[in-house]
């Protein structure tokens, strides 16, 4: 079974997020980054996968030359080898450009199952997996919380959670999965495995090597474009419900739902 | 000047600190308050690698640099104390003596399992009656036929008696030197030897979930092979053993002072009184700016003593500085932590006052502030 395993690097969650200047972008200066945590899921599940069925873990990244460290953090929990897609032109590209960009380091690898986070944590969009397998040809389960390979190595079935019911999806290979929370709970990366990624191979490739052509790439290439960031409005203090009884105070919670938040 | 880390410094740091936050978190209050060694707390540590890490592979280490060692370190401390005890003395008081001044066959023998952390190891240099003034050490070692044979006591050991605990590196009296002074040596002694006898201490006040013990030897025979090093050496190995020991103390005084930080930064911003978060007083928000202030210059001075140490140059000072120093700004950060908490942070449900309490050890564990003001002063000859 060889598996890659698509990953970004996104602002830690504990990050205060600050909008930059041009209203349009955040700032970065402040910002410690960390492998998306549905990647993180992904990452998980090839090791497991591996493990089970031999084979090889390739991890792939997209973005500036800090991204290494999260490709070097998928190697040190046990990945056998890193890719980084690394140009200048990438600087500013919408999902559909990033997808692209993984399809022509992919394309040609030898693969049984492609995972991506089911979206990144920054600008949740989840739309990376999909289009991935779309421009591979490839069949794509999305949200997969429970992966299972058949004995014969064929196929796959993934179990997806749907209000509360779960679907079960069979797929022949390849096949993308993207992760989802409850997948697993991903390893930490141990200290011998971080000794151990140091010599593991990560090999840079710009656009001019992956043969794509640099002008579908990057700002002015966006079929998205951001026109406008907004912090989130300010939380209003909340509003303690007097009353000397339970019943009172229900009475009350009642009335105000209806009268002033309008929601009953 | 280049204060970059390594990025697999970087990726330690964030492994060991979620590997704090989701395992050590949620149970370091009500193992304080238990006064209890945690085994499963101790093997999850083991198997992320926190046991012999500057040791070589050859010996089943981790072949890292003191740097990362003490990073490790100091994300342990930054959750809690007694977990970064039981890692800071398995590596540098456990590991380090045997490492540093073992023969291939004590290493072959001691090391891999040390390294596992299937096993820890005593560091048994203070007696009852010789604590600061290590060097007068009463215990005996009497060489008999192929055998020394130990009397005396040791007390104070980390991780010395606990159900893993394969035994103790003890400074004995082995002889007299030519000058009349006593001859001071290392001897393995094992667990399990008759005669040897490690008794868990209680009553801490603070690393409450570290062992400490207490030790007694009586009669306890062990093979001639069971010296470390040169015969007469023993001494000049427990200080310089504590050299580097004092660099993983400084790791936890800085890693507890982040710790009591970040909690109070976070209360102090959270907590509203006469209708703004108390952070915006101005007395309280210079606390918290003398608290990032101080930890800034305790990471520099320590980081800086690694550096020394990992470039094979003299370390010795530096490190006795910033074993002194981060002890003490841990100390300032938190009294202002608990300070900042009011009331809140005189009650167990709050963190900050295990910190409190667990800091108090920084000031006294392996060399006294006073002892390290000595060694400062000799370096700088004064005195
Ligand atoms: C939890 C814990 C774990 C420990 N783990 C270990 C271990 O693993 N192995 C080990 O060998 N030891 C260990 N120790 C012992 C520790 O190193 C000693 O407690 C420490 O060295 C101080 O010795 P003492 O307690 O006998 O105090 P004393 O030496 O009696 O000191 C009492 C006071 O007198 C001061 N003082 C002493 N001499 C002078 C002087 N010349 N000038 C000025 N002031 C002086 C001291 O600074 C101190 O304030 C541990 C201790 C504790 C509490
Ligand atoms: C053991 C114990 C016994 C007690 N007994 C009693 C009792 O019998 N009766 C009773 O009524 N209470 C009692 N108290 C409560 C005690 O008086 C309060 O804890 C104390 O007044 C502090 O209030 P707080 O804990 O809410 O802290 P906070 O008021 O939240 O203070 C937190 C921090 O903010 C600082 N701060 C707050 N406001 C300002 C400001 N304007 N400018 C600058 N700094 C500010 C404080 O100095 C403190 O450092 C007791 C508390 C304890 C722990």
């Amino acid at each position: 079974m060889n598996i890659i395993v698509c990953l970004k690097q996104v602002p830690d969650t504990e990050t205060q997020i600050k909008i930059a200047p041009d209203g349009k972008s955040i700032v970065e200066d402040d910002i410690k980054w960390i492998m998306n945590p549905y990647d993180e899921f992904g990452v998980e599940e090839a090791l497991r996968i591996k493990e089970k069925f031999g084979g090889e873990v390739t991890v792939v990244g997209l973005g500036p030359k800090r991204v290494t460290e999260a490709i070097r953090t998928a190697l040190a929990m046990g990945a056998d080898k890193g890719i980084l897609i690394t140009d200048d032109a990438l600087e500013g590209s919408d999902s559909l450009a990033t997808a692209k960009a993984l399809t022509a380091a992919i394309k040609d690898l030898d693969y049984d199952i492609i995972f991506t986070g089911q979206r990144g944590i920054d600008d949740d969009l989840g739309l990376v997996g999909a289009s991935v397998a779309e421009f591979l040809g490839i069949p794509h389960i999305a949200l997969g919380i429970k992966v299972e390979i058949a004995d014969d190595q064929s196929s796959v079935k993934v179990h997806r959670p749907v209000e509360g019911q779960t679907l079960v999806i069979e797929s022949p290979l390849p096949v993308l999965i993207t992760a989802q929370k409850g997948l697993n709970e991903p390893r930490y990366a141990s200290l011998p495995g971080i000794m151990k990624a140091k010599k593991k191979p990560l090999e840079e490739k710009s656009l001019a090597d992956l043969g794509v052509d640099a002008s579908e790439f990057g700002e002015a290439a966006r079929k998205l474009k951001i026109i406008e960031l907004t912090p989130p409005p300010e939380r209003k203090a909340g509003k303690i419900i007097e009353g000397e009884t339970p019943q009172e105070k229900a009475a009350e919670l009642a009335k105000l739902l209806h009268e002033e938040a309008k929601v009953l | 000047m280049d204060f970059t880390l390594s990025m697999e410094q970087e990726i330690l740091r964030k492994s060991v600190r979620d590997f704090a936050e989701n395992e050590i978190r949620p149970v370091a209050k009500e193992l304080d308050e238990r006064e209890e060694f945690s085994y499963e707390t101790m093997q999850k540590m083991a198997e992320l690698g926190l046991f012999g890490m500057v040791v070589s592979e050859t010996y089943g280490g981790q072949g890292m640099d003191y740097l990362s060692y003490i990073i490790a370190t100091e994300e342990i401390a930054r959750v809690d104390g007694s977990h970064a005890a039981t890692v800071a003395a398995g590596n540098s008081l456990g590991i380090g003596p045997i490492y540093y001044y073992g023969n291939e066959e004590q290493k072959q023998k001691y090391l891999p399992k040390l390294c596992s952390g299937e096993a820890l190891w005593g560091f048994g240099l203070t007696e009852p009656n010789a604590g600061s003034d290590a060097g007068n050490s009463k215990t005996t070692a009497i060489l008999d036929g192929d055998e020394w044979v130990v009397n005396g006591s040791k007390i104070f050991i980390t991780n010395a008696s606990t159900e893993i605990s394969a035994g103790v590196t003890a400074l004995c009296r082995t002889g007299t030197r030519d000058d009349g002074r006593p001859e001071l040596s290392c001897i393995i002694v094992e667990a399990g030897t008759p005669g040897y006898e490690a008794r868990p201490m209680h009553g801490k006040m603070m690393w409450r979930a570290s062992n400490t013990s207490e030790l007694y030897f009586e009669d306890c025979r062990v093979p001639k092979e069971n010296l470390l090093g040169e015969r007469g050496h023993g001494f000049h190995q427990m200080l310089e053993t504590l050299d580097k020991g004092r660099l993983s103390i400084g790791a936890m005084g800085l890693g507890g002072a982040q710790g009591c930080f970040e909690m109070a930064l976070r209360y102090a911003r959270e907590r509203v009184q006469f209708g703004k978060p108390i952070a915006h007083f101005q007395v309280n928000s210079f606390k918290l700016a003398d608290m990032a202030m101080e930890i800034e210059c305790a990471r520099l001075l320590l980081y800086k003593a690694c550096w020394l140490c990992d470039n094979d140059k003299p370390f010795g000072k530096e490190a006795a500085m910033a074993k002194l120093y981060c002890s003490e700004v841990m100390y300032r950060c938190a009294n202002h932590a608990v300070q900042l908490h009011g009331g809140y942070g005189l009650m167990k449900e709050y963190d900050v006052e295990r910190f409190y309490r667990d800091q108090k050890l920084l000031e006294i564990g392996e060399g006294t502030s006073e002892v390290q003001r000595i060694v400062i002063s000799r370096y700088i000859g004064a005195i």
